[in-house]
């Protein structure tokens, strides 16, 4: 299937219709990477959104690294006796049920939080969008055999797998969940990209393209994945936050992350436990307002990179 | 075919519904006395985790429907805990060991065929017969010839049908011999598994299943399986507890919070076990229409004692640190809000003084005294690893938030935030496979709910040497002998007396810490009135009365 | 087409055989579910081997599989703890399930792709920065949160529903259920609507409509719409499943005793029919829809054909 001896062509930059003619004259072009993944960078440097988000999240990796830069307590140090007390000064975002700092809980629960979620999202993402995409493009045999695999893991109930998985591995820290969200949580994307791929691959330019002989290889990364990417990225950001949110219920389950992990879910789900929230909103504001900002981060990071990645926008 | 089955089930329910629906509309002001009206008591339950058979629940939801249909030879008064005759005229005894009962005359199942001495032999029987696999069944292991009908060993087949310890003599008397001497055992025989059972139970056990059918204070009308029951009052009752309303229409719920809300919205009568969560609210919502009073159940913590870090002398004050570590009153009113009470011994109070409970038997070791308790740690050497685990299943019940604050508490006294943590395990089923196999390695959450209120059931089922329920593989000498001698004893105070002694073996070794003793809890709407709880948290639903 | 779908029917029992033993082994390795029965109290060993072979759970693996699926084929889905027929279970939660289902699928249908079809056109206005703004909360904020606050105000405060939904879950009952079960999904439709329909706009046959002078509401239904659909069916047909198997948070809150429910409630006590059967009947619902989807495909774009 590779085809390395035949250089990538130039061109990506031109209009759908004319960049299958292109693609099929098959110009040579001596660095092909360039072409539409240097061209995304130059789009993406001159968006603003990107900036923000691109700041926003450099921003929440540095907290997530060095949490101790912003609060100096420790997240664990907990007295029941100030137990839901409101916001003061001292203890800006007031105390949880268990009596711990709300404001050092949220900054500290950053780390496991965003890498639960970009761990599991690329995790989910790569693996869907490879076997989706492959089964899409390849059709036939291959089409049938991996579908109706994504089909087999579509009928793990989530919770099912998580309680059995973690209840068996026994690895510390944020990797057993890691794991199971990205086993479990593959064939959703798969089938997007799959759908995705199929609409693309009929498309006259791939058509084009592969009348003239383009191997599958470069039909692939050349002109399938650029322009079937968009909705898989949709989905990843997405999904994104709502991994972050699907630990949480994990750990309400007792197979999420474990003590004394501290994280946004965790806390999340304990506040929502029995509707605490009714007489102490602030223990379910900060930590779900920590999310939302780190979810609104890579949805608007998603929108750039899909737009700079999409050459029918230049 | 499954389309003409929902078709009929839905059927069914929906007619259910609009009788219920009728009922409830027209409920107010007919009064408790009327005839075809309409006073019915709607309740929150739980699906029951078993069929409904008497020796085949261990559990409240199933227990709160049988302890509605069916009366059996004794009664707990749901003031005192005393057991008190209900269908027994009398049980005597010379040597407390085999018993002569003599039950009423006139008692008849809701069928109409009367109950007789025969249908309390074939209900004991059933229950004890290995082949039926009644999860109660060891409720008759006192009985003699149980090991025949019931072997021990795993795989052995029973050698006989009947236990023979049990003689019908005439109608209305039969005899039970023991295999030793029990001198509190006739106070056990209000337990539910000691029910009588008509004949349609063994002519047609399916249908009885589907429609249960008991000698008790209501009968049931129709029961639309983890869905829905109605029981109506039975007017045939011989009993003296006669139901002052219509009937009751139990309702299951998914989750105690939607019965909470919906009690609120108006569509409950009644919620018992009330989400600990909501207590902060309670006073607004409902205002004083809320019970909170103690029951026959003690939450503790226990210890592995067949391992290693946790046996001999450093072991003892390690446990005892522990224990001095963790502020229960604290935990009560900020978690619990009130609806736990710190313990100070290892039963409950609903037994009573005269039952046996001691307020304060545990003395300093349930005292929080976090000075005290890293002085102690610190003598045995520290935490083993220096570090210890609360395990707990936390599918049911919010065992998290408990569990989290025992385990802050210990960090706090001994100043170290990473000396507890809590561990927690998905289901309640994997949790117990865990604590049976010996498989703990800290700290692990045990808790009783007594079969019946005796000091006996809070001792003998936890702490005798390889007894049943001995999750932490506890064994004293000392304390068998106690216990021996307790259930020998002739008279009641003296048996009371050795059961103490025998506890206090306990507060000494501390096998397990005692937390606190739960209370039950309940909510209830304006139309209702003289809602009680029993020590058994079930409400008492013979005594209500609806406007 | 006929010859594909007989095609897709055959493949599914592989699928089907696949995902039930892999499900039944889960459960298996889930430990033993006996002595849970006896709830705080050590099991009574002859009590416990004399449940374990009445469910079958004394014999291996394999074996427990074998027995298990001989019976499905003959329609009996075995009994749960409490004693009753899985299959009694499934007749009662399937039904209600379902509509609860519809009901989330046409709020996501409506709701979902208006508003996708709405910020597509209109990138960056405000009413696109409004709706990211709703979707991020619906992320962020956990459906136990949301279900429980709906039901606290719609149902106590201002009595508009009854707060928890009768056995019969009517249809109307499930309103509020269903709009909360579908919140997340609704987020997913509309930004996959969204961005789908924001890159078909810039597509040639856009362009050739609209010059053709086709009135905009035209062009918009029947070129833009119909394009842009596809990964927005594929997703809502993989949702049918997810919506019917994991509404348990919902189901939970609103007292409906559905698909997801009595699944947790399987998982929980380990209770291998309950799961398995369960779970093989949401199988074949998942391989339906998808298969359904893979026809819509055709329908949506001429272009693709099955044979």
């Amino acid at each position: 299937m590779p085809d390395q001896e035949q250089p990538p062509p130039l061109g990506a930059q031109e209009d759908a219709a004319t960049r299958a003619v292109t693609v099929g004259a098959a110009t040579p072009e001596p660095d092909a990477a360039r072409s539409l993944w240097s061209d995304a960078w130059h789009d993406l440097r001159r968006n603003p959104v990107f900036l923000v988000s691109a700041l926003l999240i450099v921003f929440l990796v540095l907290i997530a690294l060095w949490p101790g830069l912003i609060a100096s307590q420790d997240p664990q140090r907990c007295q029941l006796g100030r137990s839901l007390q409101g916001p003061s000064s001292g203890h800006w975002f007031g105390f949880d049920t268990q009596g711990c700092d709300v404001y050092t809980r949220t900054v500290h629960g950053a780390r496991a939080s965003i890498a639960v979620g970009v761990c599991a999202t690329l995790g989910v993402a790569l693996l869907g969008a490879v076997v989706g995409g492959l089964a899409g493009f390849l059709g036939g045999f291959w089409d049938t055999l991996l579908s109706r695999l994504t089909d087999v893991f579509f009928g793990i109930p989530m919770v099912l797998g998580a309680i059995v998985f973690l209840s068996m591995i026994t690895l510390s820290g944020i990797w057993p969940v890691v794991l199971v969200i990205a086993a479990l949580g593959w064939p959703q994307i798969a089938r997007i990209a799959r759908g995705s791929v199929i609409t693309v691959a009929r498309n006259d330019y791939v058509q084009a393209a592969r009348a003239l002989g383009a191997g599958n290889t470069r039909m692939l990364l050349r002109h399938i994945t650029p322009n079937a990417v968009a909705p898989v990225i949709v989905m990843a950001t997405i999904m994104l936050g709502t991994f972050i949110a699907l630990e949480a219920t994990l750990s309400y389950l007792g197979v999420g992350l474990r003590p004394p992990t501290v994280s946004w879910g965790v806390d999340i789900s304990a506040a929502s436990d029995g509707m605490q929230f009714r007489n102490a909103p602030h223990i379910l504001l900060y930590p779900a307002a920590a999310l939302s900002v780190t979810v609104l981060a890579f949805i608007m990071l998603g929108d750039a990179v899909r737009d700079a990645l999409d050459p029918k926008l230049r | 075919m499954r389309g003409s089955t929902r078709n009929r089930l839905t059927g069914a329910v929906a007619g259910v519904m609009a009788v219920a629906l009728a009922v409830t509309a027209c409920g107010g002001g007919d009064g408790s006395g009327g005839g075809g009206g309409g006073s019915f008591v709607r309740a929150s339950w739980g699906d029951p985790q078993h069929p409904l058979e008497p020796a085949n629940t261990n559990e409240v939801q199933g227990g709160k429907v049988l302890d509605m249909i069916f009366r059996g030879l004794k009664r707990y008064n749901p003031e005192t805990g005393e057991a008190e005759d209900a269908m027994a005229e009398s049980i005597e005894t010379d040597d407390q060991r085999t018993f002569t009962v003599t039950i009423e005359d006139g008692w008849t199942f809701s069928d109409g065929t009367p109950v007789t001495a025969k249908s309390y032999v074939d209900a004991w029987n059933y229950g004890a017969h290995i082949d039926n696999a009644q999860i109660a069944s060891y409720f008759f292991q006192f009985i003699e010839g149980y090991d025949e009908v019931h072997p021990v060993d795993e795989g052995a087949e029973a050698t006989a049908d009947t236990l023979s310890g049990l003689e019908v003599v005439d109608d209305h008397t039969f005899t039970v011999r023991l295999t030793e001497p029990f001198s509190l055992w006739p106070e056990t025989l209000g337990y539910a598994a000691y029910a009588p059972l008509p004949q349609a139970f063994f002519d047609d056990h399916d249908a009885w299943l589907d429609k249960p059918i008991g000698n008790g204070p209501y009968k049931i009308d129709s029961y639309s399986r983890s869905q829905s029951m109605r029981l109506v009052r039975n007017d045939a009752y011989a009993g003296d507890d006669k139901a002052k309303n219509d009937g009751v229409e139990l309702r299951v719920y998914t989750d105690n919070n939607t019965a909470y809300t919906d009690l609120q919205a108006g569509n409950l009568d009644l919620i018992d076990d009330v989400p600990a969560s909501q207590l902060a609210n309670i006073g607004n919502d409902l205002g004083d229409r809320y019970i909170n009073q103690p029951a026959g159940i003690i939450q503790t913590v226990s210890f592995p004692l067949y391992d290693k870090d946790w046996k001999g002398e450093d072991g003892a004050k390690l446990r005892r640190g522990l224990s001095m570590a963790i502020d229960r009153e604290e935990i009560t009113s900020q978690i619990f809000h009130d609806t736990r009470t710190p313990a100070g011994d290892f039963t409950s109070p609903v037994l009573g003084e005269a039952g046996g409970y001691k307020e304060g038997l545990c003395g300093d070791a349930c005292d929080y005294d976090p000075e005290g308790a890293r002085e102690l740690i610190e003598e045995a050497g520290g935490l083993p690893g220096g570090k210890v685990t609360l395990t707990s299943n936390v599918d049911t019940g919010s065992h998290r938030q408990w569990m989290d604050a025992v385990c802050n508490s210990i960090n706090n006294a001994l100043n170290d935030t990473g000396a507890c943590t809590v561990n927690p395990v998905p289901t309640f089923a994997d949790f117990r496979n865990r604590v049976t196999g010996h498989e703990m390695t800290g700290m692990f959450r045990t808790g009783w709910q007594m079969d019946y209120p005796l000091i006996q059931n809070f001792l003998q089922p936890l702490y005798y040497t390889d007894a049943s329920s001995n999750d932490s593989g506890y064994s004293s000498e000392e304390f068998d002998r106690l216990i021996d001698e307790a259930n020998a004893a002739s008279e009641e105070d003296e048996a009371i007396e050795k059961f103490q002694q025998a506890e206090e073996v306990l507060a000494e070794d501390l096998p397990a810490i005692p937390l606190w003793y739960q209370n039950g809890t309940a909510g209830y709407s304006e139309r209702l009135d003289g809602v009680k709880l029993n020590p058994f948290s079930v409400p008492v639903f013979t005594d209500i009365t609806v406007d | 087409m006929g010859r594909y779908v007989l095609r897709r029917l055959i493949q599914m029992i592989p699928v089907f055989v696949g995902a039930t033993f892999l499900i039944f082994v889960m459960v298996y390795a889930l430990g033993d579910p006996v002595s849970a029965l006896f709830g705080d109290r050590g099991p009574d060993p002859a009590t416990a081997k004399a449940l374990r072979e009445e469910f079958n759970l004394d014999k291996p693996v394999w074996q427990q599989y074998l027995l298990y699926m001989g019976d499905i084929l003959t329609g009996d889905f075995g009994t749960a703890f409490n004693g009753e027929p899985v299959t009694a279970l499934m007749d009662r939660a399937f039904p209600i399930s379902f509509r609860l289902m519809v009901t989330a699928l046409v709020f996501e249908m409506l709701i979902g792709i208006t508003l996708g079809v709405i910020t597509g056109l209109r990138r960056g206005r405000s009413l696109d920065t409004s709706v990211l703004v709703l979707t991020l909360a619906v992320i962020a904020v956990p459906t136990f949160v949301l279900g429980t606050t709906a039901q606290y105000f719609l149902g106590v405060e201002f009595g508009w529903i009854d707060p928890a939904v009768s056995p019969d879950a009517r249809l109307d009952e499930l309103i509020v259920p269903g709009l909360i079960l579908s919140l997340v999904s609704l987020a997913y439709v509309t930004r996959l609507t969204r961005t789908s329909v924001a890159e078909n706009t810039r597509a040639d046959y856009i362009r050739t409509a609209v010059a053709k002078g086709l009135p905009r509401r035209r062009v918009t239904v029947r070129h833009l719409l119909r394009n842009s659909l596809i990964p927005v069916i594929t997703y809502l047909g993989a949702d049918v499943g997810t919506l019917m198997a994991g509404a348990i948070v919902t189901e939970r809150i609103f007292n409906i005793q559905g698909v997801g429910y009595q699944l947790y409630q399987g998982i929980l006590r380990q209770n291998s029919p309950t799961v398995v059967g369960f779970v093989v009947v949401l199988v074949l619902i998942f391989l339906l829809a998808n298969l359904l989807v893979d026809l819509m495909y055709a329908v949506l774009d001429p272009r693709i054909r099955y044979a």
